[in-house]
């Protein structure tokens, strides 16, 4: 993982002087916590949410603030609490349901793909089910295989579900109080290792968009597209590019499902290249869709193939001297887009 | 369970007018899976569909303890449990056939009929699916500090879903109103539950200390004295229950499943014997709550019904292609 001392261009109303720093895991806490006490039909149902805040403390205090009733400790049920969700979100409830890890979601799929994401279809527009499915993804923390995932690639095929990554603390803050308040299932997948990071966030009450693209580097010579932890990556790259003559544009779409096609392709079209890096898997992952989409819409621009990068096709490795070699990195990112930039 | 329970119902406070409207409903179950049937062999509905011929008296002995804000999820054997929650022939035809004057606008079928005006939370095609939703309904009932009571019907294939253990386990943790009915048919698909089933079914749901009991699913007396009762308890804060009710699948697994290798006419034929239909036809003739006329009149007039709502969903219109991707987002 690379540094966060780069500094994430955000948009110019949170970049002012003097801006409250919170960390990425304050920010979440911040969203669910606004919109708990906004809404009194939002609740949290998952595995040590409560007493415990959950494992990675994001949810501290939230038990003190709303109450057993709202802040609910399940049994270790992943596949019983999503549907819990999805009958909760019918009936009139805002279900926030916590799977502790990505790698977990398995165990949901039939609530989620077969469930919640057909359910207002099938039902001809009649049920809605709003609800959120907060979950993780990302490496690096040895963890091996079963804890290390990011699966995202497998919400982002299911029409009806709606799936958001954040990468900095105002987009997790922004992102998650938009799905709250949203129609439809929305799955959002947090990186583990991102919840200590520091980022502004106004005091003041906003949301953002799904299916809105973020800028988060202007540039000229190639459009990066980084989704979650890769934004880093990328961020970390696009110096080393900087310093070696490269003007590389950074673009985090922030949700894949909606997809914000026509910023990656105006970009693209400006810039000729494009590179796409994401985590999860490279084979048939969300990188695929996203480099297809570029290519489509920019194909008479293209100066180069678009190329992806992605995690290597491996279970995540438990020995760091092995895990390390299936995340992407930002010298390897550099390296790829000066053979495209050649 | 007491039959004599001052606070409860019992079978015998009932008048006639209960038990006729009770046997119009199951009436009408019949008659649409009958004619269901039909519209398959004649080519006139698309796809397959399963029918709830033989198990009427489930439905209808639960739906009429409940109240219209009280919530179903079904199965893919689910006519029975939508038209007993009260759901409208015309438009249940429609959907069968693909049309958008159908419950789901012709986009869900005979297998994910809904409708929220009704509390039916849907149909599902997957074995045991509804058992989270169905539980999930009770926890919304619980945070929302309302009486409703949520139902959840599946057959015993379900039994083998463990989707089905954790719902049960939390409703019981946290006393949800939640009703869950495992209509044992015999069989899951074409199955029969002795391969299937290990052990006890009450006992499945008794070791989680769920109010559990197994009953004469083809009396209707029977099924509706017992779901007064455990939804009365539900409702009152006294937590779930599972009910397993007795029952025969009269059909093959599906419309198109006739010649059912997997099981003797010797057996469907015992179990024809104690047809829900005619059981309720029989007490109240016997009991002298009805005469002969009354019952046939209701036939007729459901028959009547029934042509009609044919009549309606073959006239109605197909969807049209700008439908196809609406209704994917809220």
């Amino acid at each position: 993982m690379s540094t966060l001392e780069n500094g994430i261009r955000c948009s110019p109303a949170i970049h002012a002087p003097g801006e409250r720093q919170i960390t990425f895991g304050q920010a979440i806490r911040e969203a669910i916590a606004e919109e708990m006490a906004r809404d009194e039909s939002v609740f949290v149902i998952g595995e040590d949410v409560a007493a415990a805040g959950s494992v990675f403390k994001v949810l501290v205090g939230l038990l003190d603030e709303f109450g057993p009733e709202r802040v609910i400790d399940s049994p270790i049920s992943e596949a019983g609490i999503a549907g819990i969700g999805v009958g909760a979100a019918i009936t009139g409830m805002r279900p926030i349901v916590d799977i502790m890890f990505g790698d977990f979601t398995t165990l949901v799929m039939d609530q989620l793909v077969n469930q919640a994401a057909k359910t207002h279809y099938m039902s001809g527009g009649k049920l809605t089910v709003p609800m959120v499915l907060r979950t993780t993804l990302g490496a690096s923390r040895r963890s091996a295989a079963q804890h290390s995932q990011s699966l995202h690639a497998l919400f982002s095929h299911i029409p009806g579900l709606k799936v958001a990554l954040p990468a900095t603390p105002y987009d997790a803050k922004g992102l998650m109080k938009s799905a709250i308040r949203d129609e439809n299932p929305v799955v959002i997948f947090e990186d583990k290792m991102l919840y200590q990071e520091q980022g502004p966030v106004p005091e003041e009450e906003y949301t953002l968009p799904l299916g809105q693209a973020d800028v988060k580097r202007t540039g000229d010579d190639i459009t990066i597209v980084a989704t979650s932890s890769m934004v880093y990556v990328a961020l970390e790259a696009v110096d080393k590019l900087a310093s070696i003559g490269i003007s590389a544009e950074l673009i985090d779409p922030r949700t894949t499902t909606p997809l914000d096609a026509d910023t990656l392709v105006r970009s693209a079209r400006k810039t000729s290249r494009a590179l796409v890096l994401d985590e999860g898997y490279r084979q048939y992952g969300v990188t695929g869709e996203i480099a297809s989409v570029i290519a489509d819409g920019a194909f008479y621009y293209l100066d180069a193939p678009v190329k992806r990068i992605g995690a290597m096709n491996v279970p995540v490795p438990f020995s760091p001297a092995m895990e390390d070699l299936t995340i992407p990195n930002a010298d390897y990112v550099v390296e790829t887009v000066k053979s495209l930039c050649g | 369970m007491s039959e004599t329970n001052d606070t409860n119902p019992s079978l015998t406070d009932l008048d006639a007018e209960h038990w006729l409207q009770a046997y119009e409903q199951m009436v009408k179950i019949r008659t649409f899976e009958e004619t269901a049937n039909e519209l398959y062999t004649s080519a006139r509905m698309p796809g397959i569909t399963h029918l709830y011929i033989g198990e009427e008296a489930i439905a209808v002995g639960i739906c009429e303890a409940l109240r219209q804000d009280d919530y179903i999820t079904s199965t893919h054997r689910g006519h029975g449990h939508c038209l007993a929650k009260g759901a409208a022939l015309d438009k249940m035809f429609a959907e069968l056939l693909g049309k958008e004057a159908g419950y789901c606008r012709g986009k869900g079928g005979s297998m994910h009929i809904a409708d929220q005006e009704t509390g039916n939370l849907g149909a599902n095609g997957i074995v045991g699916g509804s058992a989270g939703i169905a539980t999930g309904a009770g926890m919304s009932i619980k945070l929302r500090g309302t009486d409703q009571v949520s139902v959840c019907f599946f057959g015993d294939g379900a039994l083998g879903q463990g989707l089905l253990y954790e719902s049960m386990n939390m409703a019981q943790l946290w006393k949800l109103p939640v009703i869950y009915v495992c209509e044992n048919n015999q069989y899951g698909e074409y199955t029969h539950n002795s391969k299937a089933a290990a052990g006890s079914m009450v006992g499945r749901a008794a070791g989680f200390g769920v109010h559990a009991q197994a009953i004469d699913g083809q009396d209707i007396r029977t099924v509706h004295a017992t779901a007064r009762l455990v939804i009365d308890r539900a409702r009152k804060g006294g937590g779930p229950a599972f009910l397993v009710c007795n029952t025969y699948r009269f059909r093959g697994h599906h419309v198109g499943d006739i010649d059912r290798p997997y099981r003797t006419r010797e057996e469907e034929a015992e179990w024809a014997k104690r047809d829900p239909l005619t059981l309720l036809e029989d007490w109240l003739l016997k009991s002298k709550q009805a005469e002969e006329n009354v019952l046939e009149r209701i036939r007729q007039e459901v028959k009547t019904a029934v042509d009609d709502a044919v009549a309606f969903a073959e006239e109605a219109s197909f969807p049209s292609e700008s439908e196809v991707d609406n209704h994917v987002y809220a």
